[in-house]
């Protein structure tokens, strides 16, 4: 490159970049540019090949169009106040959505959010203070979501507002009760599967799962070349999904699209067809799992009322062929078979519908009946399980030891300190704030107990104040939630008093807030980041990339407009708070940066001013590396051998165990059995319910297609989305007509000519609940009856704004999906048991 | 001298739009004169990716075309273009001259590949130039290149036989092919792979619904009757039969042991899922 140009190292959610930089300005973005030879890869050799990875890295699509987000026309540049919002006056806050904003000084802004908060503690206390993070838009350590903002949330002793388990809820509140994993929030572990799949596995059956699009969360493309790999080698693959996914096209795999609801039920014929033919491996249920016999008696109709799960069954369930689902099951039986349900091993849509507990514990229990654990039989997403030095310690954000308000690095664990024991669950946020009232069961993400999730949490706590002020940061919740029209009817209510987001870019969310402050990306700022570890609950996660990959993440150029980090925003707030001294400990963000990096077990090699003065550094796997591949040691009745740190029973005399009451696994809970006896939902054995909204429900009538809302392919989330003109101009993203670019919503060509709709006519998708407006894409990739269109679109724009139930044409498909529950017991979302219908717009 | 070359395996572009991306990160709002001017900030696309997606029911497939300036040996745009407003380095790139090319919107329709894109404020036709300024540079790569995830784009000198491109034009011998040969321009971009039609079907028994009719023989003739391929169905008793050529016309003939033979005749305009095709049992 030009040597008028410098080059800086960072991180995004999608992998390691070289940010290039002339006269102030980013000219360029590209993968992390290193020498080749600093690259050292493994090698996997099966069947007579050798596997290794280029010395290179592979990022999520998105990111190459980082330097067109980083100065996106969505950027919030200035503070920003609503007009009509008077903190001591009319504030309005029916208004909230509608009213425009004008641009007001950092010190004005810095008074009032400091003002608000003063007055709120002091005459009502911390806990009337809430405040909730989105997820994904940036990375470090210092300056991410759990770093300053948990500290300074905290250390008013704010109410939090509980996540809920967005992608994996049937996993969460399911497969944990069948197999433990609690601590991975439901998901397997994943290591060494990798080379497992390469040597020993035979089919692979991608059950509701399009890695190629998900990308195992934080990995980038590194895993794309491995599943190119294996279609190479010839493994055969079968793709269950009601849209024919971007896997399914890269891999050509067979097709087998239910019914959007019905996978249970396809899940159980497989079982069915296992027992009555004797093909599972009877030595492994026998040892090493109980309940099988009331499974057994469930399957075969001997219980439920004498309904047997036959095929012909499942076949009216789901429109697949009986002969179909037999056949895949006896393939599945006789072949080693790896089962790829969701991205990292439990994730997919089929667990974010109702019911959905009952097809993650499914899943879990088929490839228990086939041994889960033995050579090539494993639950694997198919983009983690690279080889990796997963002993050397860095931090990451989510983990306690990676938040400056928790890990050992701070005088202050401010966030250890808050005195607020009130919470708020997310999914519920709306309600509570609409209703003043509300309960919910669980601690949101429920990783350090199964009875967590049985806990009964209240709000308004005892003793403890109504929320009345909301700080937001980020805005994504419009586009990643569900019925996200009671979002709008929240935002407007008299209950909340003030709300501040903060944000970098204007998303759907924002302008709901009274006072709006710029922050900067971490393009702008200094911070140390591990490429795709965000540590908690997953645990190694580096493992979905083929190097692990740390870099100094070094400030490319000034903040844009008048945009600040994270940390000194919270800064300011806390000078004015007359706690700036408790909040900083005089640290600078380059002092809390060195202090974590410090902290790490790379610092006992690379010291910080070197690692400072390099910008990076790649954490090589170790020469003698031992493969230890996920549940071998289950299967082989061993102590567990894998890095799986959060595993409780590590190193104690139950280190053979699973994370269940009985240490096996469960087809009948033991945990469910205490808890709810009772319940027939999630019942103790699973058990398959037509959905409360799908193609059995009494609405069906009136809206006769089922839309399912995947994680997008081209943004991460809402991240990336109406923020770069660039992702916007992929066609296959958002569809360019009349001068605005549309949301797509795919639908059959039988369904389409039904109601007279062409290839990229404007059409309403339309509820109870909301009406959308988007680009028709007719397609053979969706069957009959279903719609697909992407949950996550960034953009929320109401033909009416401010209006809830307005018709929204930005394509914010979570308006239209239901807010019910799981089942009774279960509270996660279930955006894809969803019924709609389409017609043509402006017809 | 090096000679540059791009090869595209079909079967390995996942879609995923990255080198897309990278290439307006290369050239929007960035000048790198003489070979390039700034690209303007939407409506070009110097490499884009086209969707094929064919077949019906569940015997669909999908597949990814990147598409960019083939740098053809006989430029149909030079045709249209003022004397050195368009020309083909020692290299083989080719470039368009963002001087003398100026005003010369006729080029954008000449090109029979829609390659080259109209820059309204410049005035200017532009399209891809293989990052001649980087590799002027001394970088070994195109943008492009670099950030394909699976290795399905690739990039190199094809005097060099330890490059990328000409490594993947070794590997595909005799598989390699023009994007649409009857232009005649010849291309020095190499695919591998193409979209072709295929015909689909599932076989069953007639007496037997409840099971799936794999191991099946399914013969593939042509108008004439010759054989051209046969295979065996799968567990699920599906078959399918790649690579056709189009609008042709063919038999399918099905047979087992203990059933009546089916024979069916396919005009491959377009690729066909023949749904169920039942044996009858004797």
């Amino acid at each position: 490159m030009s040597n008028q140009e410098k080059m800086y190292f960072n991180m995004t959610n999608g992998g390691p970049i070289s940010v290039y930089v002339k006269d102030g300005k980013v000219v360029r973005v590209r993968p992390l540019q290193v020498p080749e030879s600093e690259y050292k890869p493994w090698t996997i050799e099966a069947g007579g090949k050798k596997y290794s990875p280029p010395k290179a890295v592979r990022l999520s699509p998105p990111v190459h169009a980082e330097r067109n987000r980083l100065d996106s026309y969505n950027r919030i540049l200035r503070p920003l106040k609503r007009v009509d919002f008077d903190p001591k006056g009319e504030r309005n806050p029916q208004n909230r959505g509608k009213s425009g904003y004008v641009e007001i000084s950092w010190d004005e802004a810095l008074d009032i959010v400091s003002g608000e908060i003063k007055r709120l503690t002091d005459t009502y206390g911390g806990s009337s203070i809430t405040g909730m993070t989105s997820s994904h838009h940036n990375w470090g350590v210092v300056g991410y979501k759990m770093g300053p903002f948990s500290r300074f949330m905290n250390m008013l002793n704010y109410t939090p507002v509980l996540d809920n388990t967005d992608s994996w809820e049937g996993w969460h509140w399911g497969a944990t009760h069948t197999y433990g994993f609690y601590w991975r929030l439901g998901m397997p572990e994943q290591f060494d599967l990798l080379e497992d799949v390469l040597k020993n596995t035979e089919m692979v059956v991608f059950w509701s799962n399009d890695p190629d699009t998900t990308r195992g969360t934080y990995s980038g493309q590194e895993s794309a070349i491995w599943r190119q790999w294996l279609k190479e080698k010839g493994i055969k693959t079968v793709f269950i999904d009601p849209f024919y996914n971007y896997t399914n096209a890269a891999m050509d795999g067979t097709w087998l699209p239910p019914r959007p609801g019905s996978d249970t039920a396809l899940a159980m014929a497989i079982a069915y067809v296992w027992i009555t033919e004797g093909i599972y491996d009877k030595e492994y249920v026998a040892d090493k799992t109980q309940g099988f016999d009331e499974f057994k008696d469930y399957i075969l109709g001997l219980s439920d009322n004498g309904r047997a799960k036959t095929p012909e069954w499942a076949a009216e369930e789901s429109g697949i062929p009986a002969r179909k689902i037999r056949a895949l099951a006896r393939e599945w039986a006789s072949k080693r078979t790896s089962l790829s349900s969701g991205c990292r091993g439990g994730e997919g849509g089929a667990c974010r519908t109702a019911y959905g507990t009952e097809w993650a514990r499914m899943m879990v229990c088929l490839q228990a009946m086939q041994g889960l654990g033995k050579p090539g039989v494993s639950i694997w997403g198919a983009t983690m399980g690279a080889p990796a030095d997963s002993t050397t310690w860095f931090p990451a954000y989510a983990e306690p030891r990676g938040q400056m308000g928790k890990s050992g690095i701070a005088k202050n664990k401010l966030s250890l300190m808050n005195q607020t024991k009130q919470r708020l669950f997310r999914l519920t946020l709306p309600e509570a704030i609409l209703n003043g009232k509300e309960d919910f069961l669980g601690d949101g993400f429920c990783g350090q107990s199964l009875e967590q999730q049985f806990k009964r949490n209240i709000y308004p706590m005892e003793g403890h104040s109504p929320v009345k002020m909301f700080y937001r940061y980020g805005g994504s919740f419009m586009g990643t939630m569900v019925d996200t029209n009671k979002w709008v009817k929240m935002y407007q209510s008299e209950n909340l008093e003030f709300v501040v987001n903060q944000d970098c870019w204007f998303s759907s969310e924002t302008k709901f807030a009274d006072v709006i402050l710029p922050a900067c990306t971490n393009l702008e700022r200094n911070d140390i980041g591990e490429w795709a570890a965000c540590g908690g609950y997953t645990t190694n996660a580096h493992i979905g990339n083929n190097y692990r990959v740390i870099v100094r993440q070094q400030k490319a150029v000034e903040p844009l407009g008048e945009s600040k980090s994270d940390y000194e925003i919270f800064t300011l707030l806390s000078d004015r708070l007359g706690m700036k001294e408790l909040f900083t400990e005089g640290n600078s963000e380059d002092d809390w940066a060195k202090l974590f990096y410090e902290s790490s077990d790379v610092a006992k090699t690379v010291s910080w001013d070197e690692f400072n003065q390099k910008g990076y550094h790649l954490v090589p796997v170790p020469d003698d590396y031992k493969s230890t591949p996920s549940l071998r040691w289950y299967a082989e009745g061993r102590d567990v051998d894998t890095p799986d740190t959060g595993n409780p029973k590590r190193g104690t005399d139950k280190a053979k165990e699973l994370g269940t009451y009985s240490g096996k696994i469960e087809f009948a809970s033991e945990s469910l059995k205490k808890a709810f006896p009772d319940d027939t939902e999630r019942s103790i054995v699973p058990s398959f319910h037509a959905s409360w909204e799908g193609y059995d429900s009494e609405l069906f009538k009136q809206y006769p297609l089922q839309l399912i809302s995947p994680h997008p392919r081209f943004s991460f989330h809402t991240a990336y989305d109406n923020h770069t003109t660039w992702v916007d101009e992929i066609p296959l993203h958002r569809v360019e007509k009349n001068g605005y670019r549309w949301w797509p919503i795919r639908l059959n060509p039988a369904d389409a000519k039904a109601r007279n709709i062409s290839n990229g006519d404007i059409v309403e998708l339309y509820n109870d609940r909301g009406s959308v407006l988007g680009s028709a894409v007719v397609t053979e990739r969706v069957q009959p009856g279903v719609i697909h269109s992407y949950a996550s679109g960034a953009k929320y724009d109401p033909l009416v704004p401010g209006k809830p139930g307005s018709t929204d044409r930005g394509g914010c498909v979570t308006l239209l999906t239901p807010s019910r529950m799981l089942s009774k017991n279960v509270p996660g979302m279930a955006p894809n048991s969803c019924l709609v219908e389409i017609r043509k717009w402006g017809v | 001298m090096a000679r540059f070359g791009i090869g595209i395996d079909i079967e390995k572009c996942t879609g995923c739009h990255s080198c897309f991306l990278a290439c307006k990160d290369e050239f929007v709002g960035n000048d790198h004169l003489p070979t390039a001017a700034a690209q303007p900030h939407g409506g070009h696309s110097w490499i884009r990716v086209k969707e094929v997606e064919q077949g019906s029911g569940t015997k669909v497939k999908v597949d990814y075309v990147p598409v960019l300036c083939q740098h053809c040996n006989s430029l149909a745009c030079a045709k249209v273009a003022p004397e050195g407003a368009v020309y083909r380095r020692a290299d083989g790139i080719v470039i368009i001259d963002p001087v003398k090319a100026k005003g010369c919107k006729a080029m954008v329709d000449a090109c029979p590949y829609g390659v080259v894109y109209w820059n309204q404020d410049a005035d200017l036709p532009q399209k891809c130039t293989m990052c001649a300024h980087m590799l002027d540079a001394g970088e070994k790569t195109t943008r492009c290149a670099e950030v394909c995830p699976t290795g399905a784009l690739v990039f190199g000198d094809l005097d060099d036989v330890t490059s990328p491109v000409s490594r993947m034009l070794a590997e595909k011998a005799g598989k390699l092919e023009a994007l649409k040969p009857e232009f005649g321009t010849g291309p020095s971009v190499c695919y591998s792979g193409l979209p072709k039609v295929f015909i689909a079907g599932e076989v069953l028994f007639s007496n037997r619904g409840s099971e799936c009719a794999s191991g099946v023989k399914v013969v593939l003739k042509d108008a004439t009757g010759k054989k051209i391929e046969e295979t065996l169905t799968d567990c699920f008793g599906d078959f399918t039969f790649r690579d056709l050529e189009t609008n042709e016309g063919y038999v399918v003939n099905v047979e087992h042991v203990g059933y009546a033979p089916l024979e069916l005749a396919v005009r491959a305009f377009a690729s066909q899922n023949l749904g169920e095709l039942v044996l009858k049992a004797k």
